[in-house]
């Protein structure tokens, strides 16, 4: 499996991947801290779905990582392209023959890729994080808002957990691409399916039906970024998000092991 | 020690109602160069893929290096194999798509620059795959397959794309490795190839094996034939009645008759068409080559 990893890293490592992942990564933390910091004082909201979070909401030892956590379902986004691409891209290149031919143990290709993909999701969401503290300092001298909370052991603690449970978040996103990837062969299609199916199909199911967010793994991985809401417990949408998700990676792992490799 | 490299048992692949492999039996002896020829869609990238664990037979089992190919982890790590033509991440360099299945398969990565010199790519290893020719991604291929320094070599048609020179350089390639005792399974279209380099021959047919032995046996066993070519060409269909008058299998093929039948027949024949107001251009014996062998057998012109 760490032979796996090791080679998995070479593709990641590739300037193509990594400048674009850096590109995305700084495009939203940015925006989303921007869009924060900058409408603050406006009526019409300044973060998801128009909500308001004011100057003093902000200001408290919570408020630094809070536009790190709003960019999660973004970043999760991305690490769910990210892994579908990597993924699928071995059918379309004809390239898990060779796989297969080196290292003949499909469960240790699969959680080679996999181990592969969480630490390429970590350095993203690491950079992310310091980015997002980064522009949160230097927005909050250009808008007034007091940094002072931000320098507490509560601080500190409340960042940690955020980066944590943004990891945990993106990582689950991943997986999702990771299964539509195994399903579909195709990474165009992965990807297409996952992102409609996420920012799309989910989204708007969970606005018109009632309670259908605590049933949808999306829905229930941006609770987990929050720690948790007032509907819907961070407990709750971490263990159902997590069950979810790794009963589909069994069910296309065994699928992995057993389809013939005609292509 | 293993005496044979391959030994396949009935082995067949099913897909829906269409038997692409249908009971194959055939074993490649260690140490050889075994080619392993037949039409488009006779089976045999299906048998390749079935002995690198990449697909599972239907019925039969087969033995790769002694082992079951039931379980290709024993045997896989000693087997270099390009299957139906070099693939490769676009976006890496022909270095790090080496370097990717080195650390894959546990090999030295220092081996991966001797490799890229060994096939002609020394200079070109860090340019990217998607800037390659067909030729250089076929040679990045067969370095990749060299790479576990292997045992036993499967190839499938190797030469795709390469030019006369690249031809010449796998077949002494594959020569060097066979001296240096590996064992070769190489599948080609390129039948004069199979023919100069190959001692062993597998053949197929809509997924069946009709020979397998020593290529020097299958051509011994064929028929020679003796090639008359008439002065004037209005004489060719008059040529080859004569050689049937004379109870043998004639027919005309370009500007000339070839008749099946010993060396010594070309006399009879001489005299027969001088007798008949025919004269001989020239007249030559020859020995079936591969290819023509290849047709007779698998129907396949």
């Amino acid at each position: 499996m760490f032979k796996v990893m090791r080679a998995e890293l070479v593709k990641l490592r590739r300037p193509s991947l990594s400048v674009s992942t850096i590109a995305a990564v700084t495009f939203i933390t940015g925006l989303v801290t921007s869009l924060l910091y900058l409408l603050v004082d406006s009526p019409t909201g300044n973060a998801r779905e128009g909500t308001r979070i004011s100057r003093e909401i902000l200001q408290l030892p919570s408020g630094l990582s809070l536009s790190f956590s709003n960019a999660a379902g973004l970043l999760g986004v991305v690490a769910l392209c990210i892994f579908a691409a990597q993924t699928a891209q071995e059918y379309t290149y004809g390239t898990l023959r060779n796989l297969l031919v080196r290292q003949p143990s499909r469960m240790k290709v699969l959680l080679g890729k996999l181990g592969a993909m969480k630490l390429f999701a970590i350095v993203m969401v690491t950079f992310s994080a310091i980015l997002g503290f980064t522009l949160s300092y230097i927005l909050a001298g250009v808008k007034d808002v007091s940094t002072a909370a931000w320098g507490t052991s509560d601080a500190r603690a409340d960042a940690l957990r955020t980066f944590v449970n943004v990891l945990i978040a993106t990582i689950g996103y991943g997986i999702f691409g990771m299964i539509l990837g195994l399903l579909f062969r195709s990474p165009i299609s992965a990807i297409s399916i996952g992102v409609i199916w996420n920012l799309i199909i989910e989204g708007l199911l969970s606005v018109f039906i009632t309670n259908l967010a605590k049933y949808f793994p999306g829905q229930l991985l941006s609770v987990v970024a929050q720690g948790g809401t007032k509907d819907i417990s961070y407990q709750y949408a971490l263990i159902t998000s997590y069950s979810i998700l790794l009963t589909g990676l069994a069910i296309v792992a065994v699928l992995f092991k057993r389809r013939d490799v005609s292509n | 020690m293993q005496n044979t490299a391959i030994d396949v048992r009935d082995l067949s692949k099913k897909y829906g109602d269409r038997l692409a492999v249908s009971h194959a039996n055939f074993s490649v002896p260690m140490g050889s160069i075994c080619g392993f020829v037949g039409p488009n869609g006779s089976g045999k990238t299906t048998t390749i893929r079935m002995l690198l664990g990449l697909i599972s037979p239907t019925t039969g089992d087969g033995h790769v290096l002694g082992e079951d190919i039931s379980q290709p982890e024993k045997y896989l790590p000693q087997v270099g194999a390009m299957i139906e033509g070099p693939a490769f991440y676009p976006a890496l360099t022909g270095k790090q798509n080496l370097v990717v299945l080195a650390k894959l398969g546990g090999f030295n990565i220092e081996s991966v620059q001797g490799l890229l010199e060994k096939v002609g790519l020394g200079d070109r290893g860090d340019s990217k795959y998607k800037t390659y020719s067909l030729g250089m991604k076929q040679r990045l291929g067969i370095a990749a397959a060299l790479l576990p320094k292997p045992k036993l070599l499967v190839l499938d048609e190797p030469t795709n794309g390469l030019d006369p020179a690249g031809i010449q350089e796998v077949r002494a390639l594959l020569r060097q490795l066979a001296d240096d005792g590996s064992t070769i399974f190489v599948s080609s279209h390129l039948l004069s190839e199979i023919e100069m380099i190959c001692d062993q021959l597998v053949m197929l047919r809509e997924g069946k094996v009709i020979f397998t032995g020593k290529t020097s046996e299958l051509l011994a066993a064929q028929q020679p034939v003796v090639v008359a070519k008439p002065e004037h060409m209005n004489d060719l269909t008059k040529l080859a009645e004569i050689a049937k008058s004379l109870g043998h299998q004639a027919t005309v093929l370009d500007d000339a008759v070839h008749v099946k039948g010993e060396k010594n027949f070309a006399a009879e024949l001489n005299k027969a068409a001088f007798a008949a107001g025919v004269t001989l251009a020239s007249l030559a014996p020859i020995q079936a080559s591969l290819e023509e062998t290849f047709f007779e057998m698998t129907g396949d012109k």
